[in-house]
C-alpha cells in the first residue's frame, strides 16, 4: 500500500484544445461528476495511477482563454488558481496546449506561471505536426518558458506515459514567474499594490484588483485595500490592455525563436469545409438536414430497443406477481415500483441518441459554425448564435441546457434564452408522446418511406421551436432589460469526434439524467402507489357494494372481479382527486384517470406514463403492455375509446406547452436568481397549455 | 478610414487601432491586437457575423464589433 496522499493535479486549457480527451485518458472509467459548492458548475474528477503506483487526483476545469473570466464557469478556474488555503488547490497545474493555436495557448500559459503555481506545458495534437508542416524547437522552448513540456496525442494516447512521470516530479518545477508586468508598465503603481498587499504575489494582487467581483475567499481588510485600487477603473483597464499586448508580444518573440511553419502544406481541410458549411445555402441545408436525421433517429432507431424494454418491464412485473409472497409489499413492488421505473428506462434509448448527437456536433466542431450561421437570424428575435446551443441541448433536456446559457454574453439575451428553451421537445416528453402517438396515429409510411408517427412526432418538435422563437420574439419587444453584448465564438478546427470522448459524455449525461428524474419518479410512484391501493369506506367496502349492485344480474365471477377494481380505484384518494379537477379537465377530454397523471406530471413530465402504467396495473390484472391497457379504456358511460384522435392531439398539445418539470423551475430560479421568471414560465406556459388544447379539441371532436 | 468590416472575403489588413469606448479585453486575449494582420475568412451569409483569422486564432465576431476594428492599411487579395 502506498501511504503518501494522492498529487492533486488540476488541468486549465482553452476550449477545443482536447483538454476533455486528455483527462479521459487520464482517468478512464475512475472519474466523477459532482458540483462546486454553491453553484451549478460541473466538478469533473478523476483519479490516475503513476508509474510508482502513487495516485493522482486529476480536476478537469472549466475550459478558458483567459485567466481572466467572462462567465461562471471561466471564474472557476480564477478561484481554484488563486485560493491557497482551499483543499482543491493543485499541486501542479497542466496546461493543455494545442499545437495549432499555441500562440493563443500560451497568453494562458504565461498567465497561470505568473501565478508561482508548479505548472507544466502540454502540447496536445502533437502526430499532426509533421503533416501541417509544423516544428517546434521543444528544448528551446523550455528553457525559455521555465518549464516542462510534454508532446502529446491524447487521442493516440502518445506522450501519456511521459505525462504521468513529468506529474510525479511535480515539486521540481520552477515556480518564478515569466513577465514581470510592473516593469514596462508602470513601476511606481505597481509597487504601491506591493506594498499594500504585501500576502500575494504582485500577479495575484493585480488579478483580484482587476476583477469585477470578490472571490471568496478574501478577508474582509484585503477586500478594504482591493477597493481603493478599484476606484480607477479606466487605469485598470489601461493596465489590462498593456498588459495583453507585452503578453503577446513576448510570445511572439518566443515562437520566432522555436516555431516554424511551412504554409505550404496542410492547406486544408478547415477552409474547405467551412465553404460548403457556412455556404448561404448548403450551409442552411446541412443544418435542417442534421437537425432532420437526428428526429428521425430518435423515434426510428430507438424504438426497437424501447419496445424490448416495455416488454421486458410488463414481464417482470407479472413474474413479480408470481414469486413474491402475497401483501403489502407484494403490492408495492409489483404494482407501484416496477412500472414506475419502467417508465424511465424506457427512454434511455432516446435520451441518449439525443445526447449523442449533440456531443458530435460539439466534437466536430460544426455547433460554432451553426452559432455563425444563426446569429443574425437569432438576433431578429432577441436571443444570439449561441443560444442555438441551448435550443438543440433542450431537445435532450432542458436542464443542461439552461446552464448552457452561460457562455451567451449579454443578459437579455440569456434570459430570454433561458424562458423560452422549456418550451423545446425535450426527452421526458417523448414517452408521453411515444405512447400517445402510437394509441391515435396508425402506422402507416408517407411515400413508402416517413413513418406517418415519425412524422408527427417531427411536427411536435417543430410546434416546440415555433412556440419558442415565437415567444422570443414577444419577449424581446416586452422585456425591459438592459444589457451590454458582447460576441465572440472561437472556430476551432474540424476534429473527427473521438469515440471515447463521445462515450463518456453520453454516459454521464444519461446517467445524471437517469439518476435525477429516477428518484423523483420512485418517489411518486410509491406515493400513487398508496393513494390508489387506499381510500374511502367505500373503497374498502367495494367487494359488498359492487356484490350488492350486481344482485340478480347474470355476471360472471371475471367481470364482477373488473368491476370491484374499477369501483376501488374509482373511490381511492388518488381516484377522488383526479374526480375532482375532472371538471377542469373534461372540456380538453380528459378523463379522471388522465387527470391523475397531470397531477402527478406536475413534477416531471415523464411520470406520466409511469402514473397511467400504476393506474391500469392496479386497476386490473390484465398482463399486457401499457399500450396495449391504454389501447383498451373507454369510457364507462358512452362506451367510447379515452385515447381517441382529438383527446389524444389535445393531450400531445397540451404537453407540448406545459411547464410540468420541477427540475428546470429549480434551475432557472438558480439561474436569473429570482422566483420572478421562473413563475412567469410556468403560469405563462400553464395557461397556454390549456387554452391550446382545449382549442385543438373543440376543433377536432 | 478602413475597418474590418470593409473587408471582402480573403482579404487582409493590418489592424492599427480598436476605437471602442470600453475595449474588450477578451477580444485582445482573442489575439486582437493593433499591429497584427488580420483576414476576413468568411461572411456569414446574411453578412453578419464575420469570422477572422488574426494573430494565429480564428473566431467570429459582429460587423458592430468589427467596424470598430480600424486598420492601417488593406492588403489586396492575393488569389
Amino acid at each position: 500500500m502506498n501511504s503518501k496522499k494522492s498529487i492533486k493535479v488540476a488541468l486549465v486549457g482553452n476550449p477545443n484544445t482536447g483538454k476533455t480527451s486528455l483527462f479521459n485518458q487520464l482517468t478512464g472509467l475512475t472519474q466523477k461528476v459532482g458540483n462546486y459548492p454553491g453553484i451549478t458548475v460541473d466538478k469533473k474528477q478523476g483519479s490516475c495511477r503513476l508509474l510508482d503506483g502513487s495516485l493522482a487526483t486529476i480536476t478537469d476545469l472549466p475550459g478558458t482563454y483567459s485567466i481572466n473570466p467572462t462567465s461562471i464557469d471561466e471564474s472557476i478556474v480564477l478561484e481554484t488558481l488563486l485560493d491557497v488555503e482551499s483543499k482543491e488547490y493543485p499541486d501542479l497545474v497542466i496546461v493543455v496546449a494545442e499545437v495549432e493555436n499555441i500562440k493563443r495557448n500560451l497568453l494562458l500559459f504565461t498567465q497561470v506561471k505568473d501565478l508561482k503555481i508548479p505548472a507544466i506545458l502540454v502540447v496536445n495534437m502533437a502526430d499532426q505536426m509533421t503533416r501541417k508542416g509544423i516544428f517546434l524547437d521543444i528544448e528551446k522552448l523550455e528553457e525559455i518558458l521555465q518549464t516542462k513540456i510534454e508532446l502529446v496525442s491524447a487521442r493516440k494516447k502518445e506522450g501519456i506515459d511521459a505525462l504521468k512521470k513529468a506529474i510525479l516530479n511535480y515539486k521540481e518545477y520552477d515556480v518564478n514567474p515569466l513577465f514581470k508586468i510592473s516593469e514596462k508598465i508602470d513601476q511606481a503603481y505597481f509597487d504601491e499594490i506591493k506594498a499594500s498587499l504585501s500576502g500575494f504575489s504582485l500577479y495575484k494582487s493585480w488579478l483580484l484588483i482587476t476583477q469585477k467581483n470578490h472571490v471568496k475567499f478574501i478577508s474582509e481588510a484585503s477586500k478594504h485595500i482591493i477597493d481603493k485600487f478599484k476606484v480607477d477603473q479606466d487605469k485598470l483597464k489601461k493596465y489590462q490592455h498593456k498588459e495583453t499586448i507585452y503578453r503577446y508580444q513576448y510570445i511572439n518573440d518566443v515562437l520566432k525563436k522555436t516555431y516554424r511553419i511551412d504554409r505550404t502544406k496542410g492547406k486544408d481541410l478547415r477552409s474547405r469545409l467551412d465553404k460548403v458549411l457556412t455556404h448561404k445555402i448548403f450551409g442552411y441545408v446541412i443544418f435542417i438536414a442534421i437537425l432532420l436525421l437526428m428526429f428521425q433517429s430518435v423515434f426510428d432507431w430507438a424504438s426497437i430497443p424501447m419496445d424490448y424494454i416495455d416488454a421486458f418491464f410488463s414481464y417482470l412485473s407479472s413474474w413479480s406477481k408470481e414469486v413474491l409472497p402475497e401483501g403489502v409489499l407484494f403490492n408495492l413492488i409489483s404494482e407501484g415500483i416496477i412500472p414506475g421505473i419502467g417508465g424511465i428506462v424506457i427512454f434511455i434509448p432516446q435520451i441518449a441518441i439525443l445526447f449523442l448527437f449533440v456531443a458530435v456536433l460539439e466534437e466536430t466542431g460544426y455547433m460554432s459554425r451553426v452559432v455563425f450561421l444563426m446569429d443574425k437570424i437569432m438576433r431578429r428575435f432577441g436571443m444570439s448564435g449561441k443560444s442555438v446551443i441551448p435550443l438543440i441541448s433542450g431537445t435532450a433536456c432542458a436542464i443542461p441546457a439552461i446552464m448552457a446559457t452561460r457562455n451567451i454574453g449579454g443578459w437579455k439575451d440569456r434570459l430570454i434564452t433561458i424562458l423560452v428553451t422549456p418550451f423545446t421537445t425535450c426527452s421526458a416528453r417523448l414517452p408521453v408522446y411515444a405512447i400517445i402517438i402510437a394509441l391515435i396515429i396508425p402506422e402507416d409510411r408517407v411515400f413508402g418511406i416517413f413513418s406517418l408517427q415519425g412524422m408527427v412526432l417531427m411536427s411536435l418538435y417543430i410546434l416546440g421551436f415555433a412556440s419558442a422563437i415565437i415567444s422570443a420574439f414577444i419577449l424581446n419587444k416586452v422585456l425591459k432589460v438592459e444589457s451590454k453584448n458582447f460576441f465572440i465564438v472561437e472556430m476551432p478546427n474540424y476534429k473527427l469526434p473521438s469515440i471515447k470522448n463521445i462515450f463518456f459524455d453520453v454516459l454521464e449525461k444519461t446517467k445524471a439524467f437517469v439518476l435525477g428524474a429516477g428518484k423523483i419518479i420512485l418517489a411518486i410512484s410509491i406515493v400513487l402507489w398508496f393513494l390508489a391501493s387506499n381510500g374511502t369506506s367505500d373503497f374498502k367496502n367495494a367487494e359488498k357494494i359492487v356484490a350488492k349492485k350486481s344482485v340478480g344480474k347474470n355476471i360472471s365471477v371475471e367481470e364482477l372481479e373488473s368491476e370491484i377494481a374499477s369501483f376501488k380505484l374509482e373511490n381511492s384518494y388518488i381516484g377522488v382527486m383526479g374526480k375532482m379537477i375532472e371538471p377542469a379537465i373534461s372540456p380538453l377530454g380528459y378523463d379522471w384517470k388522465i387527470g391523475i397523471a397531470l397531477i402527478s406530471s406536475f413534477a416531471a413530465r415523464e411520470v406520466f406514463v409511469g402514473t397511467l402504467s400504476t393506474i391500469y396495473s392496479v386497476g386490473s390484472d390484465d398482463e399486457g403492455t401499457i399500450k396495449q391497457r391504454m389501447a383498451a379504456e373507454v369510457d364507462p358511460i358512452t362506451g367510447e375509446k379515452i385515447f381517441n384522435f382529438p383527446a389524444g392531439m389535445s393531450l400531445l398539445v397540451f404537453y407540448a406547452f406545459a411547464l410540468q418539470c420541477m427540475g428546470t423551475l429549480a434551475i432557472v430560479k438558480r439561474e436569473t436568481k429570482s422566483w420572478k421568471w421562473p413563475m412567469l414560465q410556468l403560469v405563462g406556459m400553464g395557461a397556454l397549455a390549456y387554452i391550446s388544447a382545449l382549442i385543438t379539441f373543440l376543433i377536432l371532436k | 478610414m478602413q475597418t474590418v468590416a470593409d473587408l471582402h472575403r480573403g482579404e487582409k489588413g493590418i489592424i492599427e487601432e480598436l476605437s471602442f469606448v470600453e475595449i474588450p479585453l477578451a477580444l485582445m486575449e482573442m489575439g486582437c491586437i493593433p499591429g497584427k494582420e488580420v483576414t476576413l475568412i468568411q461572411l456569414s451569409p446574411l453578412k453578419d457575423p464575420l469570422y477572422i483569422h488574426v494573430n494565429g486564432s480564428h473566431f467570429a465576431i459582429r460587423r458592430e464589433t468589427a467596424e470598430r476594428i480600424i486598420l492601417a492599411k488593406r492588403l489586396f487579395n492575393e488569389l
